[in-house]
């Protein structure tokens, strides 16, 4: 038996790895945006792309995200499979329209028959000291939309075969990146990626006992480390990372929170309106009997997302989490 | 110490000359209208292609008549009537290959029809049923779009991803001039001329967008000059001239096709009815306008041409009308009966595969309708 060399990778090269391979499998799979060709983006996640598939299958066009979803949309409906970036979190605003308006409902309007595979990268969410505009979390949006898939990787291997999954989906796909895990490294072999995680599946990170907590993304590595700096104080945490916003994984979150009786949600975007509050109410209408506290929410201010150099007060650290750990202590008033 | 700072070490040198990527002159429409009936161009038109026109047109007409008594039968919730439009949404149909696409807005339920889908589906989504009642890839006409202009840029990439695929296919897209106010306007002009995309934009120019006019809309000299600053040639046209419309296409198309890239077309034309059968257009504009664009009716312009030389008797005109006769009874007799549709369909479409929480959704339903029947059985 061969052992193949298990080298750390980061979640950008993963990624590259993913278009790379879907291109190379599918001659119909197209890559697009502002900057995707010769720069390779500005993460550099479809580096050599234009170079090894030609600027038809890895173009760089105008900077018009409504033009770039738009015409991805007419792509699709030839027969194409269009990846589009979109450069940074706020600047998938302007297609917002085609995003609802017709990427959302186009199989819904036309019963079936006009399907849109298409998959929106969108590098999502703060902590690397980005200016005004580079550091929201739109996934509330996103969510919001029925006809839509969300998807956001929190390991390197998810990164790859979540992306594989998306691009090789029916329906559209948006597909977020958590900026601050780009240049995160773990073990993962470049050499056989195989895995093609299919959408909709939590998986549990770290079991526990005494409380569960439930992310993804970017604050999945936060709570990894909350649930160690946990254990100091007795609590045993068990960590579900979501991978998939829409469509929800009722089950997984469901048996854990039953398990543990007790559960925190963590994101980074607003709590009013946002993820969090969907989570927890799910959580309630399935687990009511088993919650020893009611569950709660550790998220982003519900602020326009703050410069960089007070962001770190804003994005929910292990300090919050594990504040909010001591409040599942709880006591009915009597 | 900056460049600047350092006082006498900087010699400016002018700037380098400046080049214009082309010569503007060529892609300028004209500032006349296009016309081809009662002019001498009128000769050398097909007459097959205008008798194929002339029967398009009263067709045409008479399905905007039938639709507009529907809504007042309750059959319809809404109409958009394109009297007085006709010739664009027929010559724009009659322009294009079978290959080809159409991209419509709400309004152009007749080019969709010209086209082939069957009148009582392509009513669909302004009877209140389904969005959508034909498959788009059957007669290859994308949906009735509603959002302003945003089927543009769709029409741009399936037309730029048919010449990838290296496919001769020409996509058309019509909108009208409110919608050219649009930024999916401007960013699909801009992406077709750039990647030099075989497709056409035709711009109904009816003069209003529901109240608002042309003039409050732009102050561009014409919506066919917005064509120059994207680098493609703008083309003005008679909108009611369906000998003209027909042409300034048919050569938009064949250019498209043979990889001279995309053509902004404006088509003059009016909109004799209201916005739709809900609007009052006695609050925007007077009677005396609308004479004098009856005056100019596309029908009527073009039986004359085909009267005057010969091309059309008595029994030809009856005949054109019988067949819009029949058209409209079919359609009478198929919208008055009530659409049945399956509740269960709700959930069928928004996923390839529902998800799990719309499975329970569906259950819910399926649960309801259930003791909604048991309940009317007691
Ligand atoms: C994005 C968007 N905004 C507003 C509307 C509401 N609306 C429907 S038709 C219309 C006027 C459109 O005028 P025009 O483009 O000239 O087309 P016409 O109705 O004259 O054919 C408006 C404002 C819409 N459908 N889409």
């Amino acid at each position: 038996m061969t052992t193949v060399a298990v080298k750390p990778a980061t979640m950008a090269q993963a990624l590259t790895r993913a278009l790379r391979d879907a291109m190379a499998a599918d001659p119909s799979v197209h890559v697009m945006g502002e900057d995707v060709g010769t720069l390779g983006g500005v993460f550099r996640v479809t580096d050599g792309l234009a170079k090894e598939f030609g600027e038809d299958r890895c173009t760089d066009t105008p900077l018009a995200e409504a033009g770039i979803l738009g015409t991805a949309v007419g792509m699709a409906m030839y027969g194409l499979r269009p990846v589009v970036e979109m450069q940074f979190d706020a600047f998938a605003y302007p297609a917002f329209e085609q995003l609802i308006s017709h990427v959302a409902r186009m199989r819904n309007r036309t019963r079936g028959r006009m399907p849109l595979p298409i998959t929106i990268r969108v590098p999502y969410g703060g902590g690397i000291g980005g200016v005004e505009h580079h550091s929201d979390s739109s996934e509330a949006y996103y969510m919001a939309t029925p006809g839509l898939h969300v998807v956001t990787p929190a390991t390197v291997a998810d990164a790859y075969g979540l992306l594989r999954a998306s691009i090789a989906s029916d329906d559209p796909v948006v597909f977020l990146e958590p900026k601050r895990l780009y240049w995160s490294k773990d073990s993962w072999n470049p050499e056989d990626p195989q895995t093609v995680e299919p959408i909709g599946r939590a998986v549990v990170r770290r079991s526990g006992r005494s409380a569960t907590l439930i992310t993804y993304g970017p604050s999945v590595p936060v709570c990894l480390e909350a649930a160690e700096a946990a254990r100091e104080e007795g609590w045993d945490l068990e960590v579900v990372d979501l991978r998939s916003l829409v469509p929800f994984d009722d089950d997984t979150v469901t048996a854990s929170v039953r398990r543990t009786g007790r559960a925190v949600v963590v994101h980074e975007s607003g709590g009013f309106g946002g993820p969090g509050g969907e989570i927890a109410a799910r959580i309630t209408e399935r687990c009511f009997h088993h919650l020893e506290a009611p569950v709660l929410r550790v998220a982003g201010f519900d602020i326009p997302y703050p410069p960089p150099m007070v962001e770190r007060h804003h994005l929910p650290g292990v300090d919050r989490i594990l504040d909010a750990v001591g409040r599942l202590q709880w006591e009915a008033e009597s | 110490m900056t460049v600047m700072e350092q006082r006498g070490a900087y010699r400016p040198s002018p700037p380098p000359a400046w080049q214009p990527r082309m010569d503007p002159a060529p892609l300028l429409p004209d500032a006349e209208p296009y016309r081809v009936l009662g002019t001498e161009a009128a000769a050398k038109a097909d007459p097959d292609l205008l008798r194929r026109l002339y029967a398009e047109l009263v067709r045409g007409r008479r399905y905007n008549v039938q639709a507009t008594a529907l809504t007042k039968q309750g059959r319809l919730a809404v109409y958009p009537s394109s009297t007085g439009q006709e010739a664009c949404e027929v010559a724009a149909a009659l322009a294009l290959q079978e290959r080809d696409w159409l991209f419509p807005s709400y309004r152009d339920t007749l080019a969709a029809v010209a086209r082939g889908v069957d009148p009582v589906e392509a009513l669909t989504l302004l009877r209140g049923d389904w969005h959508t009642g034909y498959d788009p890839h059957e007669h290859r006409v994308a949906p009735l779009c509603t959002p302003l202009a945003t089927q543009l840029p769709h029409a741009v990439g399936l037309a730029h991803a048919a010449r990838l695929k290296g496919d001769d296919v020409v996509a058309l897209a019509l909108v009208g001039d409110g919608g050219t106010s649009e930024g999916d306007f401007h960013e699909a002009l801009n992406f077709a001329a750039v990647w030099q995309a075989p497709v056409v934009f035709l711009v109904q120019n009816n003069g209003f967008a529901i109240s608002v006019p042309l003039a409050k809309q732009t102050a561009a000299p014409s919506l066919a000059h917005k064509a120059v600053g994207y680098g493609m040639p703008g083309r003005l046209v008679d909108g009611n001239d369906a000998a003209a419309v027909h042409e300034v296409l048919a050569d938009a198309v064949r250019q498209a096709r043979a990889g001279g890239g995309p053509t902004l077309i404006e088509a003059i034309t009016y909109r004799i009815d209201a916005h739709t059968n809900a609007d009052d257009a006695t609050r925007y504009r007077g009677d005396s306008e609308v004479e004098t664009w009856r005056g100019h009716d596309p029908i009527a312009l073009l039986e004359h041409e085909l009267t005057e030389r010969g091309l059309l008797d008595d029994a030809g005109k009856q005949a054109a009308r019988d067949a819009a006769e029949a058209m409209a009874a079919d359609l009478r007799e198929r919208m008055n009966q009530d659409p049945a549709l399956d509740p269960m369909d709700l959930f069928d479409h928004v996923y390839a595969e529902p998800t799990p929480q719309l499975r329970e959704q569906r259950a819910q339903l399926q649960a309801e309708l259930h003791a909604e029947s048991e309940g009317s059985h007691r």
